[in-house]
């Protein structure tokens, strides 16, 4: 309980003041696409140089919180998720803005992230040791079985067709095939410089899931002169909490496999939020309603990316290993005040680590509570006019796919990719298992090449994928969801007839 | 008076002609950073570049942007063929890393295609094993590998890169295969698999390698540079051990700008630079965050970017 004696440190007047310029300004940038929370923190490390070692990690603690939080802005909203941590987000989030209920799923979305958020950073205060084995357990093999169970997870998104999820899926795979390989050294089909270092996953998120809006909106705002208006519907602040309470199954499968994937180095942020979002669908008797404006998709996806928040940090802070990107740029902010991470960072500098922490805590409240009073106005988005809306959304597609790392290339993959999507949409693919496709490929195929060359040294790839308890207990898991997806779907067809 | 006039005219051209070169650099710099935000070389970078504000510098400063993938390719590939010559786009270079990938192929740049300004740090690649490994020294890992041909493996950050380089120095030295396993996403990726026991050891930088012996996870078996380093002075070198490994794999990061820069800008940078990095906030900085500095004028990186170029020639023929 050490980390309470380390609150006061945050109420002074300055981390106050940061924490709040830290929490607006993050839900600001989150809600940007194309400024992912690691682009964020990035942004802000300069700042640090000139703050003390407390002040700039709170800052950039209560930024990482509220920027991933934020991005459930655009996602809902306009259906462009910020990172791929929001991805998920989209799929109900936007159903349910495009019926009006915008303020109601974006308070749903800043609950749930609280809850998650603060369970979260629980878990990296009182079991950190545990976590980093538990961290530490995941080997190439089980990363990449890990992998295959989200590839399972593709054919349950698309609501329609399972096949049509697949087929979508593997686009989505071979997309991630393109570049230089790092692991045997050779390109893959790089027909054009931009493609050198592959397919960047955020302008390919932004092009996937806002351009083909952007080209319905334009063919159809000639004749959508006096297109229906949204009705928004004003949402209580007390009416979401108590549906969040009411939907405690949804809020705690998206909770625990949020910061059960969040602690997994290299994978977890970018997936949590949509196995999440397929654990919450199996689990709910409502099956049918997810995709369609569910209260219950919003809760669990949110819930699950902030959840995954704290627990990430596990392997920084106890094995000095940054478990993914945003994680590298935090060690930076550590490093340039000459704070080492390792096991004993907590009885060398208690008076820098617990401060961070507790940031992440207080950063969560405050996330909620200005996400709120966001949610009270942003929601009015779906009342502007589709000419004004399809020319702000290409706006801010480019401006994203830009910003990235400053590269023309992105904006063209981002275009093409996008316009790609939009006659893919015609014929019944989507968006979200594409995108997964490319999340998941490099996982799987890095991981099965790395396997594979570690398996041959010693005694074959046999012994080395299918033995062990972890790898068992995945194969057991992956067989059940396909096993689960096949059956539901044959007796959907019985009922059908 | 029209003469008088003229002439004062003719004058003050000249006068504004050799001034707007006198006057580099009037606006800010940008300088290119081939590695993702966070990464080492970017969070260096940062670092000894923010004092260039100051009068005694550049008196502008200058901004970092990454243009990262294929280990370097894209950033290197866009630097010489698309950035500006005109002294206002600089780039980090990372040595062995951008000569390695030129001798291999398939890129766009060369040695040749870069003037090096000033050379920042110098980052010896070491071996590093887990902390409950039964390898107490280099003479054990030799010993095992000479023992068990191909079974050790042992991870680093990718091909083609610095780690790569000491791996294959160090198989050459020993006489020895071992079992290579380039990891994706960089020396922290390289280092957990050593941690983990995923593999039996690893090839890593000596910042990232101090940090983890602080923190307790690994011990660091011997370091691939010509003498030992100040942050782990009791760690003996790859040649007091007996290997014939040179500091080829060193990981040296400095500033370059693109062939074709004007000389006078060349000259007053490289001037300039080196004195900025010496800076005692930069060092300072530096020292805190475990990052060893090594900093060398433009005529020492031409010679050392020229030696390497012929050790790394010799060593990648036979791949």
């Amino acid at each position: 309980m050490e980390f309470i004696y380390y609150f006061g440190e945050v109420f002074t007047p300055i981390s106050m003041l940061l924490l709040i310029g830290g929490t607006i300004g993050g839900l600001i940038l989150g809600a940007t696409p194309g400024l992912s929370p690691t682009m964020a923190v990035a942004l802000l490390i300069p700042f640090t140089f000139h703050l003390s070692a407390v002040h700039g990690l709170i800052l950039l603690g209560a930024a990482y919180t509220s920027t991933v939080a934020g991005g459930a802005v655009s996602a809902i909203l306009l259906k462009i998720p910020g990172a791929p941590a929001n991805i998920a987000t989209t799929l109900d989030g936007h159903a349910m803005a495009l019926k009006g209920e915008g303020a109601k799923a974006l308070q749903l979305s800043f609950i749930s992230s609280l809850f998650g958020g603060v369970f979260g950073v629980f878990l990296l205060i009182f079991l950190t040791p545990v976590l980093a084995e538990w961290a530490l357990a995941f080997g190439p093999s089980h990363l990449f079985w890990l992998a295959i169970l989200g590839v399972t997870v593709i054919g349950s998104l698309e609501s329609n067709s399972v096949v049509k999820g697949l087929l979508s899926g593997c686009i989505g795979m071979w997309l991630a095939t393109i570049g230089f390989d790092d692991m045997l050294g050779v390109k893959r089909f790089v027909f054009h410089s931009s493609l050198g270092g592959g397919v960047n996953i955020i302008p390919a998120l932004i092009g996937l899931f806002a351009i083909p809006q952007v080209i319905t909106m334009f063919a159809n705002g000639r004749f959508d002169q006096d297109f229906e208006r949204i009705e928004v519907q004003k949402h209580p602040i007390g009416d979401a909490f108590r549906e969040v309470f009411k939907r405690m199954r949804a809020l705690s499968i998206g909770t625990i496999t949020g910061s059960i994937i969040g602690l997994i180095p290299g994978v977890g942020g970018q997936i949590a939020g949509l196995v999440s979002y397929d654990q919450a669908k199996k689990f709910s008797p409502e099956k049918a309603k997810f995709g369609t404006g569910h209260s219950e998709g919003v809760i669990a996806a949110e819930a699950a990316n902030n959840a995954m928040v704290g627990p990430s940090l596990v392997p920084l802070l106890t094995l000095s290993i940054p478990g993914s990107p945003t994680a590298a740029v935090l060690l930076g902010g550590l490093l340039i005040h000459g704070i080492f991470p390792g096991v004993d960072l907590f009885e060398n500098h208690p008076e820098v680590a617990w401060p961070f922490i507790n940031s992440m805590l207080i950063g969560q409240i405050l996330m909620c509570i200005f996400g709120i009073y966001i949610a009270s106005f942003a929601a009015r988005v779906a009342q502007v006019p589709k000419s004004v809306m399809a020319a702000t959304v290409l706006g801010l597609a480019l401006f994203g796919s830009y910003a990235v790392q400053q590269s023309m290339g992105d904006v063209y993959v981002m275009a093409v990719l996008g316009t790609m999507m939009f006659f893919l949409e015609r014929f019944g693919f989507s968006a979200a298992p594409l995108v997964l496709g490319l999340i998941l490929g490099p996982i799987a195929e890095s991981n099965f090449v790395q396997g594979s060359m570690i398996a041959n040294a010693q005694n074959g790839p046999m012994s080395y994928f299918f033995s062990g308890t972890l790898n068992i207990v995945l194969i057991a898991v992956v067989v059940v969801s396909i096993g689960y997806s096949a059956w539901s779907e044959l007796s959907a067809r019985k009922v059908a007839q | 008076m029209k003469k008088l006039l003229s002439a004062l005219a003719i004058s003050l051209m000249g006068f504004t002609g050799t001034t707007a070169l006198a006057d580099y650099p009037e606006r800010p710099v940008m300088m290119m950073v081939s590695y993702g935000a966070g990464g080492a070389t970017d969070f260096q970078a940062r670092i000894v570049t923010m004092t260039a504000g100051n009068e005694d510098a550049l008196g502008m400063p200058i901004a970092i942007i990454n243009k990262p993938g294929a280990g370097g390719r894209v950033g290197w590939n866009w630097f010489a063929t698309e950035a500006d010559k005109d002294g206002y786009t600089l780039a980090a270079y990372n040595i062995p890393h951008f000569i390695a990938q030129s001798i291999k192929g398939g890129v766009d740049y060369s040695a040749d295609s870069f003037e090096p300004i000033a050379n920042w740090g110098a980052d010896p690649a070491v071996f590093v094993v887990g902390k409950d490994s039964e390898f107490n020294s280099m003479a054990d890992v030799v010993d095992f590998a000479k023992a068990n041909p191909g079974k050790l493996t042992f991870s680093g950050a990718g091909l083609f890169v610095g780690h790569h380089i000491a791996a294959l120095q160090i198989e050459k030295a020993a006489g020895v295969k071992m079992a290579y396993i380039p990891t994706k996403g960089g020396g922290s990726a390289a280092m957990k698999a050593v941690i983990a026991g995923d593999v039996l050891g690893g090839v890593n930088n000596l910042s990232d390698a101090y940090r983890a012996v602080q923190a307790g996870s690994i011990k660091i078996l011997g370091v691939a540079d010509l003498e030992r380093n100040a942050f782990l002075p009791d760690v003996p070198t790859m040649k007091e051990q007996g290997l014939d490994v040179d500091n080829a794999s060193v990981n040296f990061r400095g500033v370059m700008v693109p062939k074709g820069t004007p000389q006078e800008v060349i000259d007053q940078l490289a001037a300039t630079v080196p004195e900025m990095f010496a800076h005692k906030k930069v060092a300072g900085k530096m020292k805190q965050g475990g990052s060893p500095m090594h900093i060398m004028t433009r005529d020492e990186v031409k010679a050392m970017w020229a030696a390497r170029q012929t050790t790394l020639e010799e060593l990648l023929k036979g791949l």
